[in-house]
């Protein structure tokens, strides 16, 4: 027991590499409850996230299409999800016979294990006193504390993967093979876009990373990868408008197909978990982590970036970001699979690899040349504004306009099978009742001449 | 010279300052060794190729948990994210795509290619062998100074300083291979491309079913997908049960419970006094044998009644004004 104690005791050390250097979190007065404390911490906060983002998600969406959404169990409907969780816990856990056993059960225990590992870096804030012990709001940090997040990010997918194969079911497969296509290719615009936020911060601990956005958060100086990241990070947690894994319109429900009972609960439970990994790297990243916004940053000295009020921050950030998750849920509709991955390889990624390269050359111009930000800063500005005025300069190539039909055409009600009007310079026929009329007095008078409907103008 | 060979010799655990593994990486090692092993091992044994990978990706995965215990933790982490989450994944990829249980085709497709194979094979491991029976090491320098920076920043500087030119290689290497393989693979496009604009112009001018097909069976009875579903005259839809069942004449007759409609709404029902439920009760009557479409909103129109209908269901396919 004490030689695993030891063991357990030694990791940190071996992990972190010494508190001096990368990491500025402290954790040397850390004992070994004060990490039980955080673990049972983390996981109980993300449980109970889980259960109020499903009914924040479901109340959400009901706003947004007016309509009062889950209102019936307890407190404006609070009590929703647990009385959902416990109805899928007793309902009947269906194995499927032609499934591959091992890899079936093993596959949501992977999806939940991984999604919960993400937490054990993110900080909820800064040091404070835990029953004496003076700790920081974070379990660990390590110098590539984001890596080993999109790692564990990485290793998750293989849950919906594995899960997809094991079921030997058609639909469940497809959803296996979109998802291992999905990772591959959002994977790398996520990670180039958080590549720009390891330049200007100079490191890749969590830690490090918030302490470094005191002056601004990096969201508004980054911006063009903070818009890459949002995106990639609802393609990475397949949420709509890429939910194409599990596309209950076209795949039944994807990988979750055959899964049921406890099963099918872990695998949800890994999505919403997921949500919340990918809101809280977004916070610490680029949304200033625990930091106080502004106003209230400067309010009697810092005061409220102290203590435990950062906690408070960090979570309405996370929220925020669960909230926006739900928005665009409710207002953009599923992309198609080429679409998506059309966006993923040829828009993310290049522009991703492009950012990269620009604030590659600021900060190479910064230490190498000794420059001030502020005029490198102007200096870029004006390129880009002569760019944009040389760009005015190029004559726009026209398209070539088509000539005007000068004759009236023939003119086809069932053009490409859909009922048309004419077009300009069509002429409508007469109908069977006029051709009746002309045939009449084609007959009787012979000399009186046809009127066309002839439409013109456009 | 190299701080990353350095720790090569010592597989068991990490140099600390005074060169001994602390109790937990030795800890960490038998545990995790064994196990690594077996991994290897199932990756040589196992029947499914899934199951062979599965093996890969557990033996990553502890790789890194080693490579982290020993103070590299840039290389544990990202052995993780580049090999298990991206090249392990591409190979999960292609599995799924050829199939699962496909067995592995034995048949050589260059003349002697296994041959030059064993000869290629025992030649590099001869390289090898010389290579590393050659190399001596500079006595250990301990953890803390080779991370003195901090792990990434040492990796970095053993990379992109002391071998640069290596990795320029490598890089250019990986990328001619990949564009070889583009190249490979590339087919010019002889016909234009067929987009979802085409095809659905193309599906209204060839006037076949423009939208979905209707779904089959709607009896409250046989809301079932081999029971085909009933227009609003009562003929039977054969086109709204999938096409798969109807090849494989695993379809119900549609007849069959459209007689029974009729029958109830002709006063069966009482006279079998809820008995009329089971299949044995059908019997081919002269309205279902004769005519394709049985009637069921006229029950009382004589046996000549439903031949006037037409026999073919009426579908959206006959499009009108063309």
């Amino acid at each position: 027991m004490s030689g695993w104690a030891t063991a357990l005791g030694a990791l940190p050390t071996a992990v972190g590499g010494g508190t001096a250097g990368p990491v500025s979190a402290d954790f040397s007065q850390d004992v070994f409850w004060v990490w039980l404390l955080k673990a049972v911490g983390i996981i109980v906060f993300l449980l109970t996230s889980v259960l109020i983002a499903i009914w924040f998600e479901r109340r959400v969406v009901a706003r947004m299409q007016l309509r009062p959404g889950p209102n019936v169990h307890g407190p404006l409907g609070l009590l929703q999800s647990l009385a959902d969780a416990m109805k899928l816990l007793v309902k009947e856990d269906v194995t499927v016979r032609a499934a591959d056993k091992l890899v079936y059960i093993l596959a949501p225990m992977i999806a939940v294990l991984c999604s919960l590992l993400v937490y054990a870096v993110i900080p909820f804030g800064p040091e404070v006193s835990i029953f004496g012990v003076v700790t920081p709001l974070q379990l660990t940090d390590f110098s590539v504390a984001v890596l080993y997040i999109l790692a564990c990010a990485a290793v998750g997918v293989y849950g919906i993967v594995l899960g997809g194969w094991s079921s030997n079911s058609t639909y469940p497969l497809l959803g296996g093979v979109r998802s291992t296509a999905q990772v591959i290719s959002y994977e790398l615009a996520m990670g180039l876009s958080l590549v720009s936020v390891f330049i200007m911060a100079g490191s890749m601990s969590t830690s490090q990373i918030v302490d470094s956005q005191t002056q601004i958060w990096w969201f508004l100086p980054l911006l063009p990868a903070f818009v890459i990241y949002l995106i990639s990070m609802v393609g990475e947690t397949n949420r709509l408008p890429f939910d194409l894994p599990e596309a209950e319109g076209e795949l039944v429900g994807g990988y979750t197909t055959e899964y049921s009972s406890m099963k099918f609960a872990w695998f949800f439970l890994a999505e919403y978990i997921n949500m919340l990994n990918v809101s809280a790297v977004a916070t610490t990243l680029f949304f200033g982590g625990w930091r106080a916004p502004w106003p209230i940053s400067a309010i009697n000295d810092g005061m409220f970036n102290t203590g435990w009020w950062p906690v408070l921050w960090f979570v309405a950030k996370v929220w925020l970001f669960m909230f926006v998750f739900v928005w665009i849920r409710g207002s953009v509709l599923r992309f198609r699979y080429d679409q998506f991955m059309k966006i993923g390889w040829k828009i993310l990624i290049p522009a991703a690899l492009v950012w990269v390269v620009c604030v590659t050359l600021v900060q190479a111009a910064r230490q190498l040349w000794d420059v001030d930000l502020r005029t490198l800063l102007f200096g870029l500005a004006g390129v880009v504004v002569v760019g944009l005025v040389l760009s005015f300069l190029v004559p726009e190539k026209k398209p070539e306009p088509t000539p005007e039909p000068t004759e009236p055409q023939d003119f086809d009600p069932f053009a490409d099978g859909y009922p048309v009007p004419p077009l300009p310079g069509q002429v409508l026929p007469p109908s069977p009742r006029a051709q009746r009329r002309l045939a009449a007095t084609d007959a009787a008078d012979p000399s009186e001449p046809e009127t066309p409907l002839e439409v013109r103008g456009g | 010279m190299n701080p990353l060979l350095t720790a090569l010799p010592a597989a068991a655990g990490a140099l600390t300052d005074s060169g001994q593994t602390s109790t937990a990486e030795a800890v960490l090692f038998w545990v995790l060794a064994p196990l690594m092993v077996l991994a290897a091992l199932g990756l040589l044994l196992a029947r499914k190729a899934v199951h062979a990978a599965l093996a890969v990706i557990f033996i990553m995965i502890s790789l890194a948990f080693m490579y982290v215990a020993q103070g590299a933790e840039f290389l544990g982490v990202v052995q993780v994210v580049v090999y298990t989450g991206a090249v392990m994944m591409l190979f999960l990829f292609v599995l799924m795509l050829v199939g699962v249980d496909r067995s592995d085709s034995l048949v050589e497709t260059i003349r002697g290619q296994r041959w030059i194979g064993v000869l290629a094979g025992l030649g590099l491991g001869v390289v090898l062998a010389g290579v590393v029976g050659r190399a001596t090491y500079d006595p250990p320098v301990g953890l803390a100074e080779a991370n003195a920076p901090s792990n990434p920043e040492a990796v970095a500087h053993v990379l992109f300083a002391d071998h640069v030119l290596a990795m320029e290689a490598v890089g250019a290497l990986l990328v001619v291979a990949a564009l070889g393989a583009l190249v490979l693979t590339h087919r010019g496009r002889l016909v234009p491309k067929v987009g979802q604009r085409e095809r659905a112009e193309r599906r209204l001018r060839d006037g076949v079913h423009p939208v979905s097909l209707p779904a089959p069976g709607v009896y409250a009875r046989h809301n079932a997908m081999d029971v085909p579903a009933l227009l609003p005259d009562g003929t039977p839809l054969e086109s709204s049960v999938p096409r798969v069942l109807r090849v494989r004449g695993q379809e119900a007759d549609a007849r069959e419970y459209a007689a029974r409609i009729d029958r109830v709404l002709a006063g069966g029902w009482a006279v079998g006094a809820g008995t009329f439920t089971s299949d044995d009760e059908y019997v081919g009557g002269p309205q279902g044998a004769v005519t394709g479409g049985v009637v069921v909103h006229d029950p009382s129109a004589g046996p000549d009644g439903p031949a006037d209908r037409p026999t073919d269901a009426p579908t959206h396919d006959e499009e009108d004004g063309r």
